[in-house]
């Protein structure tokens, strides 16, 4: 599938496998006005606000298409069609897209070093915005590990990326409004959902409810999924006590509201709400205070050429990602005007980050799930019981190597940090795991002999 | 929803719809996509190319991340030890 | 101020300062260790781990094989997690001249009842199949191994509290002198011997210590079981950790227990920033592509640097400080700390307590490198 075709493509129609422009670009492409990482919507606004300014823009995601986790695609159904109107936006820009790449490395300020199945490449940049997005906290269980047992998100992108739900029992549980959207999108998928765990308690939820008469587009929303989520039962002060099965997952035991219940099923969808991807930002030297990174009013942040959208800034949702990925997109394109202009829709839109914070706080209780043998660094297979010998999160790391492994505390980091208040380490290089090869430079291409391509035909 | 590729996981041949992600293959194979350093079985947990759980091996090359790779017709994927 | 007294103050929480007090306490004194962060961390926290003998000075070579064999003694009671593995090191000739240092160093080692063997290129081939074709063959040195470090100084830590030593973490020290160590807290520790084993930060403590950091970067993969046995070395590895002057760097690449691979080594002075530097880094892997061309494709899961002690004269300082009766240094390794720990705690408990030394210990002693500065 070649460049040409997919811009004539009907752009609302197939969201899953378009940009797949995985081949290497040009040496002379690789240098960017405003170059943005990660395109779900923030970064999809960004890019395309700075293209159609005229500006060469890149946008690189390391998925096979655009739209991140929320509008990862969907090739079947009806697409959104507020995902529909960005596609577009960013196609008709003129942006270059680079799908299946991802960033690992800054050898040098203004030099970006990315690496697919295939290869490498350096992007160079004036201006960069970082859009990475957020990923779902997991808290471990007594057989949270267990095949199957997936984040909420998760199983959703799994089944937007193909896995067949359709009569299948899903629990879902853990928090936030994440756990709506997917019980909704695999109901409407033919999943059987016995029942939502939601570990807020009754009155938070209710706060959260009434609250969203100030966004009507929400409460538009809400009662949408309400109709669809009808005969679901949505049970709060709820958590997954344990996971069961032999070799893969075949029940749950649920505390809900303090009885203790056995739920037989095929995939239990578990996240308690979203931590921000901080790990880029932090490596550029960005400041982050609390887990998140500091922007001014422009999305810019301490470092001059750097800007910041979306959910590393903070946990925010849809709406306040794509206004924040506007305004920095204008911003790093030199349009403060225009950027200004937005800022009263960010004011609004942030109201609903802070109420999505008070709303799915986690409570203490989900701190006791976990049993001594309880598995808590999946990439390393340390205990529970292991890290509770140790007072901080360097101390456990070095002696437990829990941290140590590919995920480079991804998982873990966001787990501990609740158990233990551990605060994480400094990041170091490379962000994602990197081949040598891509690590070591230009100097040392290298014939591919498996080429595994991440998507054309 | 039509199946319109073949790929084998572990052996077994296994039909997956087009578009479908590596990791989709390996969980409708009925397979752990890699053993754990204690040799326990595990699949995929984030579905977005972070927790490192779905890694296998495709057509050789090891440590692949099955979540973020589209399947192709003919792919051999085994379970990552 | 609260004072405690103790026989001996070991500032210092790394693996010589974990082997120190462990020594020391064993023989009954009373021991307190004091550590600006976590057992283990610092160079220790950073290092190869690799135990190896080596043979660039008589000194150097007494050191390291008394030390090896030390750990050779300890290794049936080693817990799991220091993951000690005697792998052996191959010392990799890529030509012929390199394979007369080869012969040179096998007659060395033979004189001196270190077993090894002389590969030749199909030998060496065979052991490690990943090895660039064409390398001219190597020396097995199967007596030498690997461990990971800091587990190994938490086993002699703890080991080291079970005989009475207390521990102190997370306090910087910021005097040391006539028998007191007063804390960065503003608290005072007296104790009638104070041991310097701050490693890169020995010198923050004495000045006058002639104590230079020496950075180096390291790079650990995914797990590849069976890539490389045995931890390889080129030959031209010496000439890089002992220019005293310089950036460099050599080939050097360890298993371990976890399949992952371990890559090494650099060598810079000057710089004191923690963080990876992007020229040598690519210079480091492209150096160990050249040997294993196979690494490669191999994914790599984090990069870090660490600060090694160095010497004007490559070797550490072991025994009284000439400016202080009071103080000790168990200090300057380099790149062995992790190997000479154990020896170098035998040496300084016997300096201590009156012990015969089991080696000489003059080329280690501080009063090597004493300026006569009050003599002017």
């Amino acid at each position: 599938m070649n460049r040409e075709e997919l811009t004539t493509k009907d752009p609302s129609r197939d969201l899953t496998r378009e940009d797949l422009t995985s081949e290497l670009p040009r040496e002379a492409e690789r240098r960017f006005d405003v170059l943005v990482i990660g395109a779900g919507p923030a970064g999809m606004a960004a890019a395309a606000c700075a293209a159609e300014r005229g500006l060469r823009v890149g946008l690189v995601d390391d998925n096979p298409a655009i739209g991140g986790q929320i509008w990862r695609g969907q090739s079947d159904g009806e697409p959104n069609p507020d995902a529909s109107k960005w596609v577009q936006r960013v196609r008709q820009s003129g942006a270059i897209v680079l799908c299946g790449w991802r960033v690992v490395y800054q050898p040098e300020p203004g030099l970006l070093l990315a690496e697919n199945l295939n290869g490498f490449c350096e992007l160079k940049y004036d201006k960069l915005v970082l859009a990475a997005g957020a990923r779902e906290r997991f808290l471990p269980f007594p057989g949270w590990t267990l095949p199957n047992v997936m984040g909420a998100g998760g199983l959703q992108a799994l089944v937007k990326c193909g896995l067949p739900i359709r009569g299948k029992r899903v629990v879902v549980a853990g928090t936030g409004p994440l756990l709506l959207a997917v019980a909704d999108y695999l109901r409407r998928h033919g999943a059987e959902v016995p029942v939502i765990c939601e570990q807020a308690s009754w009155s938070s939820l209710a706060e959260f409810g009434l609250a969203l008469v100030r966004w009507p587009a929400k409460i538009a929303q809400g009662i949408t999924l309400k109709r669809s989520l009808s005969g679901i039962p949505l049970s709060a002060n709820s958590w997954p006590l344990a996971a069961h099965g032999n070799q893969i997952l075949e029940s749950v035991t649920l505390s809900r509201a303090g009885k203790v219940e056995d739920i037989p099923c095929e995939y239990l969808a578990c996240g308690f709400h979203l931590v921000p991807n901080t790990e880029l930002p932090l490596l550029l030297g960005c400041a982050v205070c609390k887990g998140y990174v500091q922007v001014d009013e422009f999305q810019q942040t301490t470092i001059s050429s750097v800007f910041c959208a979306g959910e590393p800034t903070s946990i925010g949702g849809l709406d306040l990602a794509l206004v924040e990925g506007q305004i920095a997109g204008l911003a790093a394109a030199g349009r403060a005007p225009e950027a200004r202009s937005l800022f009263g829709q960010r004011n609004k839109a942030r109201s609903f980050a802070h109420l999505l914070d008070r709303t799915f706080r986690l409570r203490s209780e989900l701190r006791t799930l976990s049993q001594p043998e309880t598995v808590v660094c999946r990439c390393e297979d340390v205990s529970y019981s292991r890290l509770q010998q140790h007072t901080s999160w360097r101390s456990a790391k070095l002696h437990t190597r829990c941290g140590m492994g590919p995920c480079q505390g991804r998982i873990c980091g966001p787990a501990t940090q609740f158990l233990f208040k551990w605060n994480p380490d400094s990041v170091r290089p490379p962000v994602f795991p990197a081949r040598v090869a891509t690590l070591a430079g230009a100097a040392s291409q290298l014939e591919v002999q498996h080429s595994v391509v991440t998507g054309g035909h | 929803m039509p199946s319109d590729l073949e790929v084998k996981v572990n052996g077994l041949q296994v039909a997956v719809p087009l578009g479908a992600t590596v990791a989709v293959a390996v969980v409708m194979a009925g397979q752990a996509c890699r053993l754990s350093v204690d040799g326990s079985p595990r699949g995929p947990l984030c579905g977005m190319g972070i927790c490192f759980e779905c890694r296998v091996a495709i057509d050789g090359v090891p440590h692949v991340r099955s979540c973020q790779v589209l399947c192709q017709q003919g792919m051999e994927i085994a379970s990552q030890k | 101020m609260t004072k405690a007294a103790y026989d001996v103050a070991v500032v210092g929480a790394g693996i010589v300062g974990a082997a120190c007090a462990d020594e020391l306490a064993r023989r009954g004194l009373h021991v307190v260790v004091i550590g600006a962060d976590i057992v283990g961390s610092g160079a220790t926290a950073a290092g190869m781990g690799h135990i190896v003998v080596m043979d660039d000075s008589a000194a150097q070579f007494a050191l390291t094989r008394y030390s090896q064999q030390l750990w050779q003694e300890l290794r049936s009671g080693l817990p799991d997690d220091v993951e000690y593995e005697q792998c052996g090191t191959i010392w990799v000739a890529a030509d012929e001249d390199e394979m007369t240092e080869v012969h040179r160093k096998r007659t060395y080692y033979g004189e001196r009842g270190v077993p090894t063997d002389v590969l030749d290129a199909k030998a060496l081939q065979s052991l490690e199949p990943h090895l660039r074709p064409g390398m001219a063959g190597g020396l097995l040195v199967p007596e030498d191994g690997v461990l990971y470090p800091p587990c190994a100084a938490l086993f002699l830590m703890e080991r080291a509290q079970a005989h009475g030593a207390k521990l102190i973490l997370g306090t910087s020290v910021a005097q040391i002198g006539d028998a007191r160590v007063h804390l960065a807290d503003g608290k005072e520790i007296a104790a009638e011997i104070i041991v310097n084993a701050a490693g890169a930060s020995a010198a923050d403590l004495l000045p006058e210590l002639q104590i230079k950091k020496r950075k180096g970067h390291l790079v650990i993969t995914d797990r590849y079981p069976g890539f490389v046995r045995h931890q390889l070395v080129e030959l031209g590895y010496l000439k890089s950790a002992h220019s005293v002057t310089g950036d460099s760097v050599a080939f050097n690449v360890q298993p371990r227990r976890t399949g992952q691979v371990l890559i090494g080594s650099s060598r810079q002075y000057g710089a004191e920033h923690k963080e990876v530097d992007n020229f040598m880094l690519v210079r480091m892997l492209q150096r160990a592509q050249e040997y294993l061309p196979g690494l490669s494709q191999m994914s790599t899961v984090r990069t870090w640097t660490g600060f090694r002690a160095a010497t004007p004269d490559k070797l550490p300082l072991i025994g009284p400080w000439t400016g202080d009766k009071s103080i000790f240094l168990a200090t300057g390794h380099e790149g062995l700390g992790i190997t000479t720990s154990l020896g170098t705690a035998r040496i300084l408990a016997g300096q201590i307590t009156g012990a015969k030394p089991e080696i000489p210990i003059e080329p280690y002693l501080p009063s090597r490198m004493a300026k006569e500065y009050a003599h002017a």
